[in-house]
């Protein structure tokens, strides 16, 4: 545990070291600000007190943005050697992974952090309700998880920048769009399985405030999956 | 902690990176790797510390295989790897700590544990700069530093003295031979006189074989076979002394080198040496013996012998 920790503050650490966090922070609450208070369908537009205009866009900008955050995690130090110094260290491969992984959901968590004067302000302009805002932050945070974890395998199978970036970003659009408008387009079992795929469907209900363990076990599912094939990319080198 | 290692084989698609290597290194040992190339050092290296599979045979560290067990016998081994990959974007000291905590240093000590590593290694000029600001030698530094930073029983260093200078190499020297007598130490180099200052044992490798095995005298005498001396004999013709020289029990040929000097070259037969007999034999015609130098074969030589054809 002391491990994972260890290289969780250190890779949280090199976020902020790097401008990258500080970019990450700008250009997220710019985005989803903008567009949750400026622009187009904004919060005043929809006539009541309501944060779902604020998750329909971060659930935009973290899809944009967290593959941005891991494309360097592995691909970075496999490029440079340094991933040899830290897997001959005393440490598994699995705290590896896992630090790499609650370093990046700590820097979206200090984001989302960042977002909760909207919530006051809302709050303050008419009558929230807090189950749904609460429940639409866990939604973002568990979707952010799961990308991270896309992303973090992504960033494992290569030693491109750019190929992770690209990678865990055609990998999250299946989730995030693709399955959703394949399932349209089948019936019967397939219809029904190509839905359940679908991270859109999950995000909204638990936005909307309903937390169902259906929902709860897709997430966690992508998340150990995504995982589970990073720790088992980087063990990989083992069996040549 | 010995390592102990049987058959040790590795393979990249066809070819085999290491084949069939097999040997021990005892506690209070500095084993030094040498090869050309491309030999398969880095990669018994890498197998040893855990970040390469085995592919076949056998690592023991202590008493623990590394295949089985090699998470837990990390915390025993330092190690430096080949172009020694750092994070620029820390700072020295910081690096240290992180590195301490990694290999489980308990908390209270990393401090006293970098203090000291920066003393070791030269470091307290530029602690407090960002690795990427360092020089190649102050990263080479930071490199060793950071692989003795939790006191390991075992140090593995794929060139440790690349990119200092001769200060330092002397310094670093004397630090692996210090540490070398409670540790076991195994070190690749390409420099062939750092073997000879530092290491007591040397493994020749070429083309994942092992093809020489002892110390530096040993190789030596392996490799030239037979002793031979130069001699230079004043106070006779030349002629006389040859034929002296040749009937003298342990020498198996004479050769004239300059007349006019009257020097020789005396090879001695296998195992044998001549040195006392020849001495004896100017004692005994009163001649005047002003040279007597064994001629050593470097071991530049010796590599060469063995690692190309």
């Amino acid at each position: 545990m002391r491990a994972t920790w260890t290289i969780a503050t250190r890779e949280l650490n090199s976020f902020f070291d790097s401008l990258i966090a500080y970019i990450l922070l700008v250009a997220f609450l710019g985005f989803s600000g903008f567009f949750t208070w400026l622009y187009g369908n904004d919060i005043f537009f929809v006539g009541q007190a309501s944060l779902q205009g604020f998750f329909a866009i971060a659930y935009w900008t973290l899809f944009f943005f967290i593959p941005a955050l891991t494309m360097r995690l592995l691909a970075e130090e496999k490029k440079t050697g340094t991933i040899e110094l830290l897997l001959t260290k005393a440490v598994t491969d699995r705290q590896v992974v896992m630090g790499k992984f609650l370093a990046t959901l700590m820097l979206v968590g200090i984001a989302l952090a960042f977002s909760l004067p909207y919530v006051v302000t809302v709050a303050n302009i008419g009558n929230l309700d807090v189950g749904e805002a609460i429940c639409g932050y866990v939604g973002l945070l568990l979707l952010s998880a799961a990308y991270i974890s896309i992303g973090l395998y992504a960033s494992s199978i290569t030693s491109n920048q750019i190929v992770a970036f690209l990678t865990a970003l055609f990998i999250g659009l299946f989730f995030h769009l693709l399955f959703d408008v394949l399932a349209g387009n089948f019936t019967g079992v397939a219809g029904t399985v190509i839905s359940y795929l679908s991270l859109s469907n999950h995000f909204e209900s638990i936005s909307r405030g309903v937390v169902d363990t259906r929902d709860l076990i897709y997430f966690f599912s992508i998340i150990f999956i995504g995982l589970f094939l990073s720790e088992l990319s980087l063990t990989k080198r083992n069996l040549q | 902690m010995n390592i102990n290692i049987e058959n040790l084989t590795k393979r990249y698609g066809p070819q085999r990176a290491v084949d069939g290597l097999s040997f021990e290194v005892r506690t209070g040992e500095i084993l030094g790797f040498l090869g050309p190339n491309g030999a398969g050092k880095s990669t018994t290296m890498k197998m040893i510390t855990g970040y390469l599979g085995i592919g076949e045979g056998q690592i023991r560290v202590g008493d623990k295989s590394v295949a089985e067990h090699g998470d837990d016998l990390k915390k025993y081994i330092g190690y430096l790897p080949e172009n020694n990959p750092l994070y620029l974007d820390m700072p020295v000291i910081d690096y240290l700590g992180f590195c301490a905590a990694l290999q489980g240093v308990e908390k209270s000590l990393i401090p006293t544990r970098i203090r000291e590593m920066v003393r070791v290694c030269g470091l307290n000029a530029e602690k407090h700069k960002k690795i990427g600001e360092l020089s190649k030698g102050y990263r080479q530094r930071v490199g060793l530093a950071q692989a003795m930073i939790h006191d390991p029983q075992i140090l593995i260093l794929d060139e440790p003295t690349t990119g200092l200078d001769p200060n330092q190499i002397v310094e670093i020297r004397k630090l692996i031979r210090q540490l070398g007598k409670a540790k076991t130490v195994i070190l690749s180099t390409h420099i062939l006189p750092e073997v000879e200052a530092t290491c007591d044992r040397i493994l020749i490798i070429n083309k994942g074989r092992i093809v020489a095995d002892g110390t530096a005298d040993n190789l030596r005498q392996q490799a030239a076979g037979k002793e031979i001396l130069k001699v230079q004999i004043q106070d006779a013709k030349p002629e006389d002394i040859q034929q002296a020289l040749q009937r003298l029990t342990n020498t198996d040929y004479v050769q004239l080198l300059d007349a006019a000097q009257s020097r020789f070259e005396v090879h001695s037969k296998a195992g044998a040496s001549s040195k006392r007999d020849i001495f004896q034999l100017c004692v005994q015609k009163n001649w005047v013996l002003s040279e007597l130098t064994p001629i050593e074969t470097r071991l530049e030589d010796i590599f060469r012998n063995l690692t190309v054809n």
